[in-house]
């Protein structure tokens, strides 16, 4: 009698804890999801389809193609199929990736809208309502989603120029270098 | 009295093309009705002080510099700020950069100057103050601080052996420091005892080309009774690389990835030692410099002395450019220039030669054919690097592989372009892959960080919106006549189910109370649905 008794209080308590911590089952670990995040580019630009580089992270892991990625190019579809133990897959874009470039504000015809603010996935536009805005320059990932909405057009994507770091040592932080880590 | 010669590695013997635009004396190009100043500069851009409409004197500061790579701009002469504007520069990727352009009143008058009569008094940390604020930036091309190479990483006088100084003019065409090494050697050699007096070297070396025999002269004339030592180098291009002449006068190397000053030496422009005898004793910024103008697309070919700020075409056509016969047109010289899409563009303190060539003078390169592996390439390259293997890897965008291979070594000098028979254009391709690894560190140093900012963008979406949506049934209920205390607080902490079922009750008794009080009752949720 008091085993019963013992054997269906543990059984509750393990069923409760089970229901407590539910969740839905995912295909793919965290750990894979996260490793393919840090190959993508973070532009954040949803050329992919997805809305932002996470969700194509965990579309990756979950089957969908690694070749829908413009602003990472061949090189990041190079790591994502070392990672993914996939064939090297030409992009999947009709016209070659554009060279990186960032937003610039033609301030003295913006009418302060705040429209690109809102478009912008990193928070890199600085401005208010009826003053001019204007981009950060180091925080913009040249996404391009900022330019559309603007009603005025006074926004251009100018090629990344300057503000370049100087390369003099070679240093271990290009992206297939990342890929020979987790491969 | 001759200081010993160490060889040069690699190296080409192309024509020089100097006689061109070394017979004439300088000239002065005049003050155009109008001048240009780019605020790009190397790493950051130079940051405006002063606004449209302003009056400005001859050597009065327009912008400051953007940080310490940067260099600050003057007034070349005096008139008035008509704009702050995109305009086209001379530049290899960027096409266009904000510039302030003056109007020039054509009085030239200067702001008050505060000459130095004599250096030998005034401290090391004055002097490169003084040479900070008159913008000195190297004039070989590179346009390096000139305070900022003084005082290194340490915020202090460099502590170095050698000092040299580079009269090697080493690339075709050029002949500017060619003829102010003629005809004004005592600018540089003043500028020379300045960094002398800052730097305190055991010796300074002075290389100038053995084919440079008028430039040769005049300098010894002028360093005799000093310790300054004229060396003949042996012309060879690129001698005149910075790395290159302190390997053949000091047989040191400067190592990868370093610095000069890392084995003991500094090494200065000749066009640079005059601009500091300049800002130092006379107070004068570095408002003019001397730019060679070459090729048969011009009819007097020289070399001007030409104020920051001069459009090009205004400089061209006083040496009689024939636009119709121009067919190639080169910021620079021929091995390293840049060919221009536009002459439309501004004289900066790094212009120091243009060259309007026709068809016969630059004809077009045959196609590029296959790499054949002579290893013609790895033979003159002055950087000991293999270019056949960089070029594949460029190719090939084997990164690691371009690193391995010291990408970032290659001075950019052209050699192997000139001696490839295969006609590549190879040092084109290690400036692309150059840029792109640049552009792709770039990426790698702001990916992380956008990535933390699309998190907290996506959470302050969120939360705005949940905001939104709160203060949104607070207004539909307060029309509705009901209590504000019915609506449920934002909080994200405890589960939510169990704040919505707190709130469906609280919202429900409140409903029952306005009922019974008889207030209108419509339900809340489907009131601003459009």
């Amino acid at each position: 009698m008091l085993i019963t008794l013992a054997c269906m209080i543990g059984l509750s308590v393990v069923l409760l804890l089970t229901i407590k911590n539910f969740r839905p089952l995912k295909t793919a670990p965290e750990q894979t999801i996260a490793h393919i995040e840090n190959l993508l580019p973070q532009t954040q630009c949803g050329q992919c389809g997805y809305l932002g580089c996470r969700p194509y992270a965990e579309a990756i892991a979950n089957g969908e193609k690694i070749n829908r990625c413009p602003p990472g190019g061949n090189r990041t579809i190079a790591a994502l199929a070392q990672f993914m133990h996939t064939n090297i897959l030409p992009l999947d874009s009709d016209a070659p990736p554009p060279p990186r470039s960032i937003a610039f504000i033609r301030e003295e015809e913006c009418i302060g809208c705040t429209k690109c603010i809102q478009a912008c996935p990193v928070d890199a536009i600085v401005g208010a309502a009826k003053l001019m805005h204007t981009v950060i320059a180091a925080e913009c990932t040249g996404c391009d989603l900022c330019v559309e909405p603007c009603p005025v057009d006074c926004i251009d994507m100018l090629p990344l120029t300057f503000a370049l770091p100087v390369i003099d040592t070679p240093i271990p932080v290009i992206a297939t270098d990342h890929a020979s880590q987790f491969a | 009295m001759n200081a010993p010669l160490w060889p040069m590695r690699g190296g080409i013997t192309p024509p020089p093309n100097k006689q061109q635009s070394n017979a004439a004396p300088i000239r002065f190009a005049g003050i155009p009705p109008e001048l240009i100043f780019p605020l790009s500069q190397r790493h950051s851009a130079a940051i405006p002080v002063v606004a449209t409409g302003q009056q400005v004197l001859k050597g009065e500061l327009i912008a400051r510099a953007g940080d310490e790579f940067g260099a600050p701009l003057h007034a070349s002469s005096s008139g008035e700020i008509i704009a702050i504007e995109t305009r086209a520069i001379a530049h290899e990727t960027a096409h266009t950069s904000r510039c302030i352009v003056l109007r020039t009143d054509g009085n030239d008058s200067w702001r008050e100057r505060y000459p130095i009569v004599d250096f030998a008094q005034v401290d090391a940390t004055q002097l490169i103050e003084r040479i900070r604020h008159a913008g000195v930036i190297g004039a070989g091309g590179a346009g390096f601080p000139a305070a900022r190479k003084l005082i290194g990483d340490k915020n202090q006088p460099q502590s170095i052996s050698t000092l040299i100084i580079n009269g090697a003019e080493c690339e075709p065409y050029i002949t500017a420091d060619d003829r102010l090494m003629r005809e004004r050697a005592h600018e540089i050699v003043q500028g020379i005892r300045v960094l002398q007096q800052i730097l305190q070297p055991q010796k300074t070396l002075f290389g100038i080309e053995d084919e440079q025999a008028d430039a040769l002269t005049a300098m010894r004339a002028a360093t005799i009774g000093t310790d300054i030592h004229v060396v003949a180098v042996p012309t060879l291009y690129p001698t005149g690389g910075e790395g290159q002449l302190i390997q053949v006068l000091t047989g040191n190397e400067v190592p990868a990835a370093g610095n000069p000053a890392d084995i003991g030496v500094l090494c200065f422009n000749v066009g640079t030692a005059a601009a500091i005898y300049r800002a130092v004793v006379l107070d004068e910024p570095m408002l003019s410099r001397i730019v060679t103008i070459s090729g048969r697309a011009c009819s007097h070919n020289g070399n001007f002395e030409v104020l920051i700020g001069t459009p090009l075409p205004a400089l061209l056509a006083q040496a009689g450019y024939n636009a119709a016969i121009n067919t190639t047109l080169i910021a620079g010289g021929a091995m390293m220039g840049l060919p221009l899409k536009t002459a439309d563009i501004p004289i900066t303190k790094t212009s120091h030669c243009f060259i309007a060539g026709t068809a016969e003078e630059f004809p077009q390169l045959p196609a590029a054919q296959a790499c054949i592996r002579c290893g013609y390439c790895s033979e003159v390259c002055p950087a000991a690097l293999l270019p056949q293997q960089l070029y594949a890897h460029a190719r090939a965008g084997n990164d690691l592989q371009l690193h391995a291979h010291h990408l970032f070594d290659c001075i950019e000098c052209g050699a192997c372009d000139f001696i490839c028979p295969s006609h590549i254009p190879l040092a084109q391709q290690f400036r692309d892959a150059k840029h792109e690894l640049r552009v792709l560190a770039f990426e790698q140093l702001q990916a992380p960080i956008a990535k933390q900012r699309f998190i907290a963008h996506q959470a302050r979406t969120a939360r705005q919106q949940q905001e939104r949506e709160l203060s949104r049934q607070q207004r539909l209920r307060n029309t509705a006549g009901l209590e504000p205390e019915a609506v449920p607080q934002p909080d994200t902490s405890t589960p939510a189910a169990e704040d919505n079922k707190k709130a469906a009750i609280q919202a429900a008794i409140a409903r029952a109370k306005a009922k019974k009080a008889g207030a209108p009752q419509r339900p809340a949720d489907d009131q601003h649905k459009p």
